[in-house]
């Protein structure tokens, strides 16, 4: 908590078996100066929740100093990997985002998935399955682990997301070869189409409001950030530094833009405005991509990628977690390789 | 566009050529053999079969950093995998495209998807019908080269056909 406030606070703790067996954690948060409690409460629970209550309480507590929503209490879906580099198995996984409650998705059968993004709810996650070689989005429930194709496309569909009310997923939609970008609704099943290019355009990403899409096209000559309304209107360019911009995705809060550059051999994470200025880079290597926002857009997650050698040792791939300001960078403790992290909203009590 | 035009034209051209070129001894060995070299096949492998098409025609076509076009060495090796499967009418076929790891890997899966079908368009101006032909991207999920390093790059930005029912 230091450097977010020059105040210094006290938290106070006590966990005691309550006679029905269950667990009483009960904390409080005192401002030393003022000699004053800024908050004070009981949790109940089963003693397996331990942690949880935990995170709810460290959620709290950063809530009561900076005056934002914490982090602590979300997870993390994403791709573990493992086996040699050219038949990488991937399997999707979830855990809470410090590593722990780990817990595979899908089982290691050899078929690729790739960019899970979960749904408002976390009900639902929505990603790109190879079944039966056939790539497509998908949807996976996580309560019970059934999978379901996402419509009858003739083509490749991929790069799904939710729509903020999560009534929508927004993906790419390769049509003979061309990829653009489409809605469809999940009640309806009616599909809409957003983009109409003979460029690629693809990893779109809504607003918090709904209103914009921002999303990844080589239209003008190379790869860019480009946003538009989301109807598919007033389509602009917003990155203009040097090199190639990707994987542009929309903060929680709606003000910055996460993206993947690559110039000159190097990859980086940033942040730019919606309108493209402001460009920060947070982290740079040899392949580092695919950030995800923290439900507060204070901190971000990637994936990092090694370099290989020819005799395919090396290449592999780790979660990090860097502070918006570029501090605090985190390795996130797999038990597997993992690629493609998405960040879940505060879980729902 | 004009790039895509202009290799249709070579394309039929092509096909005028294919008609009157004589049916034994399908083109040179490997991939993307310059015109007028002296062609040659691997007898030990059987007509008509996937070693075949991959000994005696070359089953992939290669592409420049962030390119789908075929250059003259890819179109070279696709004439001769179009004079295999007019040869072989059964055959069907799986066009794969991939890319080297250094893109992003939601961008790589619609380049590979454009590369697989900038064979695939090849290959139908060629006389193949589209109904023997499906697509599949792989992004940079498959690199056939290991190593973080040009020469591997370069073979992993790649399409690969892949015959599915042999053909005869």
């Amino acid at each position: 908590m230091k450097g977010l406030t020059k105040k210094t606070a006290l938290v106070q703790g006590r966990t005691s078996m309550v006679s029905d067996g269950r667990l009483k954690i009960e904390f409080r948060l005192w401002d030393v100066y003022a000699e004053q409690q800024m908050v004070g409460l009981a949790y109940f629970t089963i003693s397996e929740n331990w942690r949880r209550v935990g995170h709810i309480i460290a959620d709290s507590i950063y809530k009561r100093i900076t005056g934002e929503e914490g982090y602590f209490d979300t997870r993390i879906v994403y791709v573990a990997e493992s086996g040699p580099l050219n038949r990488r198995e991937k399997r999707l996984a979830i855990m809470d985002q410090d590593g722990e409650n780990h817990r595979f998705l899908t089982p290691a059968d050899g078929k690729l998935v790739l960019t899970p993004r979960f749904s408002p709810t976390m009900q639902e996650i929505t990603y790109l399955y190879y079944y039966g070689n056939v790539p497509r989005v998908y949807l996976f429930n996580i309560d019970n682990g059934d999978f379901e194709m996402l419509g009858e496309f003739e083509g490749m569909t991929f790069a799904p997301r939710f729509s903020p009310d999560g009534r929508k997923v927004i993906m790419s939609w390769a049509k003979n070869g061309n990829s653009e970008i489409f809605t469809m609704d999940l009640g309806t099943r009616k599909v809409k189409q957003l983009t109409r290019h003979s460029a690629i355009d693809t990893s779109p990403s809504y607003s918090p409001d709904g209103d914009q899409i921002t999303f990844n096209s080589d239209r003008g000559g190379s790869q860019q950030i480009y946003v538009m309304n989301a109807n598919g209107g007033n389509v602009r360019r917003i990155s203009h530094g040097k090199g190639r911009y990707a994987t542009p995705v929309w903060s929680p809060r709606g003000d910055l833009i996460a993206f993947t550059k690559m110039l000159k051999g190097t990859f980086y994470i940033g942040v730019m405005r919606i309108d493209g200025s402001g460009e920060r880079l947070l982290d740079k290597d040899f392949l580092v991509e695919g950030p995800t926002w923290a439900p507060n857009g204070r901190v971000l997650m990637y994936f990092r990628q090694q370099r290989s050698d020819s005799s395919g040792g090396g290449g592999g791939a780790n979660l990090y977690s860097i502070d918006l300001t570029g501090h605090n960078k985190r390795k996130v403790i797999t038990p597997l390789d993992a690629s493609d992290p998405a960040w879940s909203p505060l879980i729902p009590n | 566009m004009r790039l895509k035009f202009l290799s249709l034209i070579a394309a039929l051209a092509l096909v005028s050529a294919c008609e009157s070129a004589p049916e034994d001894g399908a083109g040179s060995a490997g991939g993307g053999a310059a015109a007028g070299s002296i062609g040659q096949r691997d007898l030990s492998v059987e007509e008509g079969t996937k070693e075949d098409f991959v000994v005696n025609v070359g089953d992939r076509v290669h592409f420049e950093l962030d390119k789908f076009n075929l250059n003259s060495a890819a179109q070279a090796t696709l004439d001769k995998q179009a004079a295999w499967l007019h040869k072989f009418p059964t055959a069907n076929i799986s066009i794969e495209g991939h890319c080297d790891e250094r893109g992003t890997r939601e961008y790589n899966l619609a380049l590979g998807e454009r590369r697989a079908n900038s064979v695939k368009d090849y290959l139908v101006a060629l006389g193949i019908s589209a109904s023997r032909i499906t697509t599949i991207s792989y992004g940079k999920e498959r690199p056939v080269a290991l190593g973080s390093n040009e020469d591997a790059w370069a073979q992993n930005r790649r399409a690969v056909t892949k015959i599915n029912a042999p053909g005869g």
